[in-house]
């Protein structure tokens, strides 16, 4: 589905990610993990079409990003940052974003949102004030927020590291129940080798602004390609 | 009383226009000086931070010149009416407006622009979204734009003459009433001015906290 080649992006002038090539298929689970500051945010805003590719191609469903029109690509994707990052308005109306860009009919998009809420267990809080959420009710409802979008790639920026362990734990459980439940096409940045092996079908390694390795969680672990990765990989 | 009646109602008007007019200028421009990224944006942002501090008396001398008989813009016929009075506070009232706009876009987090685009939004839906989780300051601009203006006097004079029944506002007429040493009309006006600009702001509050629990 999504088909990257010798893709450089820079910001600030700098190198801020290579990839030489990667393809993920439709329905896989891809977890991102690397040293912070890395370059793993890039690779998902990258794919998000929110960075632009310096050199290189990211294509989806084989048309480059550059012949994409820029919106129908981004309303193809749903975004999940470290932090819910939601408006200041109730929480319905924060899972309602999404679907009021895109002129869902009320009927249908009210329909969703409960669905969505339900499954992240945030239903009963809909007419809450999204600042009056703890931090895991907030990330609870981020994810709602992307869920009802029915993106055909969800991308995932650390959406566990903000909350305290036990929620964590739990939000796992729905999630992975969720992710299982849809087989969506998925890419999650994240900091625990365990969460990577648990949810990824693939691992993606990135060190140094560079992607080194992918392969299955045991393969990499077991047979890293180079020392910088075998050392990263030891260490978590 | 008539007379006060006329010269409380024209200030109001010119004011209200000019605040109006800064804002359609304002808001949009002070939208792209936050989110824009272009070599010299942060010149063009100190300039606009400056016009936040433009003396009204110079503003009123610029424009004076400017719609003079002999000037530029001097076969419009415009000096000495209303209309010259609302260009001369817009000029003061705009990048106040402006000026503020950026600051409460530029108080937002910067990731908040990548969650709308990521969620989907367009362009004009994400600066709509930004808009709104900005309200609040974004009306505080609103009323620092008309208090610029309603409580000026430099300009209004320069440009407008202080004619009675065609340009008289309140802070002219104030003025002119102490120069005459009518201390007591002069203050009566002053409260008059002070009431009215309570109640004008009474009413943006009103809404700003309405808002604010939205």
């Amino acid at each position: 589905m999504i088909s990257i080649k010798n893709l450089l992006v820079q910001r600030n002038g700098r190198d801020a990610l290579k990839v030489e090539t990667l393809d993920i298929s439709k329905g896989e689970t891809l977890a991102v993990v690397g040293p912070n500051g890395a370059g793993k945010s890039t690779f998902l805003l990258a794919l998000a079409h929110l960075l632009k590719a310096t050199k290189g191609e990211v294509m989806l469903h084989g048309k480059s990003q550059r012949d994409w029109n820029d919106l129908e690509y981004r309303r193809r994707i749903a975004f999940v940052f470290q932090d819910p990052l939601l408006m200041d308005m109730s929480v319905r109306e924060n899972i309602a974003l999404g679907l009021k860009f895109r002129n869902v009919e009320k009927k249908e998009a009210n329909e969703r949102i409960y669905q969505w809420a339900k499954a992240m267990g945030v239903e009963a809080l809909l007419e809450r004030r999204a600042n009056q959420l703890s931090g895991g009710e907030a990330q609870r409802v981020s994810l709602a927020r992307a869920f009802v979008l029915d993106p055909e790639l969800l991308l995932m920026d650390e959406p566990f590291s903000a909350v305290d362990p036990q929620t964590r734990e739990k939000l796992l459980d729905d999630l992975s129940r969720v992710l299982a439940e849809n087989q969506r096409t998925t890419v999650f940045v994240t900091h625990n080798l365990k969460e990577a092996a648990q949810f990824g079908d693939r691992v993606a390694v990135i060190i140094g602004n560079e992607l080194k390795q992918v392969g299955r969680p045991q393969q990499v672990k077991e047979s890293p390609v180079d020392s910088s990765v075998g050392v990263f990989l030891r260490g978590l | 009383m008539s007379e006060i009646f006329e010269i409380t109602t024209l200030s109001l008007q010119v004011s209200m226009l000019a605040t109006v007019i800064s804002l359609v200028i304002g808001l949009p421009f002070g939208t792209w000086l936050a989110l824009g990224k272009f070599r010299g944006r942060s010149i063009l942002l100190s300039i606009v931070n400056t016009g936040m501090a433009l003396p009204p008396v110079v503003v009123g001398l610029v424009v004076a010149m400017t719609l003079w008989r002999s000037g530029p813009l001097g076969d419009l016929r415009l000096i000495y009416t209303p209309w010259a009075i609302v260009i001369a506070q817009t000029v003061i009232s705009a990048p106040v407006v402006m000026g503020l706009t950026a600051a409460a876009l530029e108080a937002l987090d910067p990731r908040l622009q990548q969650q709308l685009l990521g969620l989907g939004a367009s362009r004009p839906q994400m600066i709509w979204h930004l808009w709104h989780e900005a309200r609040l300051p974004l009306l505080a601009a609103l009323m620092a734009g008309f208090g610029s203006v309603i409580s000026e006097v430099g300009a209004s004079m320069m440009v407008g003459g202080n004619i009675r029944g065609q340009t008289r506002v309140l802070t002219t007429a104030i003025v002119l009433e102490t120069s005459k040493g009518e201390f007591e009309r002069a203050l009566a006006l002053s409260a008059l001015l002070l009431i009215i600009t309570y109640l004008i702001n009474l009413a943006l509050t009103w809404i700003q906290q309405k808002g604010a629990r939205k």
